[in-house]
């Protein structure tokens, strides 16, 4: 066996580092489905992870590497795959699985252009609603967006221990750009990376409810093969797991895979400011978007413009505080993105009427340059 | 013997009681339906084989036969439509010590999961899929399935079904399975034979049972569900190492059953384990 | 079934017999134990379970040899057989008469 923890010096892409990074989270199961600009993640996973134990496989499409991810989870492994546009939607009803049973697992969406086949080889940020709501139904969904190669490394572990942490499948909202750029990675010790595993089960099997949630609103998850003779079922269902079809119970179910999420809000969340302190004018980015928007900034700033950024690394749920705060003091927001303004409704939904938000979007295919974004900004404030 | 007559007083409840989960009994399979039976019959083989139900987990998928795993006393999984096979390749990978039975329909299985199910046999995945066929799709009413015979009416055929069916053991050959037979509601014993041999086996197995539907297809078709049992008594041979390409469902010419295949190669675990982890 | 001569060795045969139970409120009236049943053993009860549909009832209680096959083909899990002891059993022995049907 090899080391599953690569410490030291690397200079490789953000889609390695993402797969390093599911290693040293303690990842043992990749389904996979080869998709432009995901490939190179499943490509390295299925060198390394029999190098520690793990197993790859790479499956007939990503409906049913979705599948195969839940399955894994369930017999107690750490589970991931990782897909782009196409893949991401075949992958949404068993994601919308994943979240009603429950079960604890990563999906990575290196973004490209769509709608359709689209670009297939060009950066996108298009997917973040569908991220939000792809699934049937009501729901509650974690989704970070790394903005480096280094931040793909760390934000795949953060990805894995908020999943085990709070049982359900966690979103990493990468982009092409972001997934093919390489960059110095630094991996640190095995002893230094902290990782999370799932709440287990204690006392009597015969007594064991599936779904009784424990002190944070999440409930202990066995394994398959330890006797607890679990039923776990996509039916509406209650603290036993069984299915009962009525109005109540489903106001059960949903106020428990909503609360767990919304009560720990303070735990989840994770932004970032650059240049906040003195700004009259913020913008909002994330992903590769986020890197052109601190690079605007400082063109801003050179040119007298109080210019911040206040940079998403938690997508969903939504971080509403830290902009709601930001409102009641500047003169004006900016959401830069790649999409024609997806992340901009929640910001503006935040912002309400006190302050102007506009959007500086991109339909995909390039990233949006600095320059645009600070002649955008002179413009609009 | 009188130990036994002892033991037997005991007992007050159905011998597959501590296999079913009972607070959900009655279940929700019509009156003459079958999958009842194939699923006894699959508890039966559980049971008979030794196998510790620790280990054994059973997976479904959606419509009427998918509604097995929800009466298993096993750890048991009732997942989206079609993608049971899947969801049991990531448990059966991830766990090589299970046991994984996936109880579904023809519809789950061959139309919207068909495409998982040939590549399951083709990496000859270790597990048992059992197929309850009814000829239709019983859970949403009754309309055509991949496997309805020509002519046949459903709600979705009312003229009667201009399609072609397919052969499932022909489909679970000709994809790699290393176990593949089939048998009516009617033969229990087999089923259950069938079922355990499956379980002890390494490999992907196959098992198709024939199973009326007298609510959705037995009624649009003049059959009543002991008029289906007649025919499964009548009009079947048992031809066990028949070949899968010759066992076509004609009643004309009489309905192949038995076991047709059971040969072994390598499963996907043990050609992963050699090729993928030899240093 | 009818035998044309008693077999020489009906003696040192064992047939197993067996007593049926009924699940009667498991029941939903298909009739496969009925139909299907190799001895005859039981038939429709003219009575409703309390789901309204008509359970078995065993009419030939002497001619069950425990073969479990209305065990397996129930649908419900409604009816079962358990094998009863030679000494225990006062019942004639099903070899020596022919079927009263």
């Amino acid at each position: 066996m090899k080391a599953s923890v690569l410490t030291g010096q690397h200079y490789i892409s953000g889609d390695v580092a993402c797969a390093e990074g599911a290693l040293a989270a303690g990842c043992r199961f990749f389904a996979g489905y080869p998709i432009t600009p995901a490939t190179e993640i499943a490509e390295h996973v299925a060198k390394r992870l029999p190098e520690v134990g793990g197993t790859f496989i790479q499956m007939e499409d990503e409906i049913a590497a979705m599948a195969a991810v839940l399955g894994a989870s369930w017999a107690g492994k750490k589970s991931m795959t990782a897909t782009s546009g196409p893949g991401f939607s075949l992958m949404m009803e068993n994601i919308g699985l994943g979240i009603c049973t429950e079960t604890p697992c990563v999906v990575v969406n290196v973004q490209r252009t769509g709608p359709s086949t689209g670009l297939p080889t060009m950066g996108a940020q298009g997917d973040m609603m569908q991220a939000r709501w792809g699934a049937h139904g009501h729901y509650e969904i974690i989704a970070l967006a790394p903005s480096s190669p280094q931040e793909m490394f760390y934000l795949t572990i953060t990805a894995f221990n908020l999943s085990e942490t709070y049982r359900l499948p966690v979103l990493i909202m990468s982009d092409e750009i972001v997934g093919h750029m390489s960059e110095r990675v630094t991996i640190p010790p095995f002893k230094e990376i902290s990782t999370s595993s799932r709440p287990r089960p204690k006392g009597r099997k015969d007594r064991f409810k599936l779904y009784k949630p424990g002190p944070n609103g999440v409930a202990p998850m066995p394994s398959v093969g330890e006797g607890f003779r679990i039923h776990v079922t996509g039916l509406t269902h209650d603290e036993k797991g069984y299915p009962v079809l009525t109005a109540e119970t489903q106001e059960e179910m949903m106020a428990r895979i909503t609360g767990k999420i919304r009560k720990n809000l303070g735990d989840i969340i994770q932004t970032e400011g650059y240049r906040l302190d003195d700004a009259e004018v913020v913008l909002i980015s994330y992903g590769v978007s986020a890197r052109t928007s601190l690079a605007a900034v400082d063109l801003a700033r050179k040119h007298g413009v109080k210019a911040g950024l206040l940079r998403l690394i938690t997508i969903w749920p939504f971080p509403e505080d830290p902009i709601r705060r930001l409102a009641e003091r500047v003169k004006g927001f900016m959401t830069v993105e790649i999409n024609m303004g997806q992340i901009h409704l929640e910001v503006q939904r935040c912002v309400g009427r006190k302050t102007p938000a506009v959007l500086v979007g991109h339909p995909g295919g390039a990233i949006i340059s600095p320059d645009h974004v600070y002649e955008a900004l002179k413009e609009a404030f | 013997m009188t130990e036994k007559r002892s033991k037997a007083k005991e007992r007050s409840g159905h011998p597959l009681d501590d296999l079913l989960r009972e607070d959900r009994i009655p279940h929700i399979w019509c009156p003459g339906c079958g999958i009842g039976t194939a699923f006894s019959s699959c508890l039966k083989a559980i049971r008979s084989s030794g196998v510790e139900p620790k280990n054994v987990v059973m997976v479904s998928g959606i419509g009427c036969s998918g509604r097995a795993a929800g009466y298993v006393n096993l750890d048991s999984f009732h997942t989206t439509h079609g993608r049971a096979i899947p969801f049991a390749t990531g448990l059966k990978l991830a766990n090589p010590v299970l046991h994984v039975i996936v109880f579904s329909g023809d519809g789950d299985l061959f139309a919207i999961g068909g495409n998982h199910l040939i590549h399951a046999a083709r990496r000859n995945v270790d597990m048992t899929v059992i197929c309850v066929n009814n000829f239709n799709y019983g859970m949403t009413g009754g309309q055509v399935a991949a496997t309805t015979p020509k002519s046949a009416r459903t709600t979705t055929t009312p003229f009667g079904n201009p399609e072609t069916p397919f052969s499932l053991p022909h489909i679970a050959y000709a994809s790699g399975a290393t176990y593949v037979a089939r048998w009516t509601i009617l033969h229990t014993r087999e089923i259950a034979k069938s079922v355990e041999e499956a379980l002890l086996k390494k490999g992907f197995s196959f098992i198709e049972v024939l199973s009326p539907c007298p609510v959705n297809y037995g009624r649009r078709n003049r059959e009543s569900s002991l008029e289906t049992l007649k025919i499964y008594q009548d009009k079947t041979i048992i031809k066990n190492g028949a070949h899968p390409s010759s066992v076509d469902i004609d009643p004309e010419k009489g309905i192949i059953l038995g076991k047709f295949i059971d040969v072994d190669r390598p499963t996907c675990k043990e050609m992963y384990d050699k090729i993928c982890r030899s240093e | 079934m009818e035998f044309w001569r008693i077999p020489l060795d009906v003696e040192e045969i064992q047939i197993t017999r067996g007593v049926v139970h009924i699940l009667e409120e498991r029941c939903k009236g298909c009739g496969y134990c009925i139909e299907f049943c190799p001895r005859q053993v039981l038939a429709f009860s003219s009575r409703f379970n309390e789901r309204g549909y008509h359970p078995p009832v065993i009419k030939n209680p002497d001619d069950c040899v425990n073969c479990h096959y209305c065990e397996i083909i129930c649908p419900e899990f409604a009816i079962y057989s358990i094998e009863i002891s030679e000494q225990d059993d006062k019942r004639p022995d099903p070899r020596l008469h022919s079927n009263p049907r």
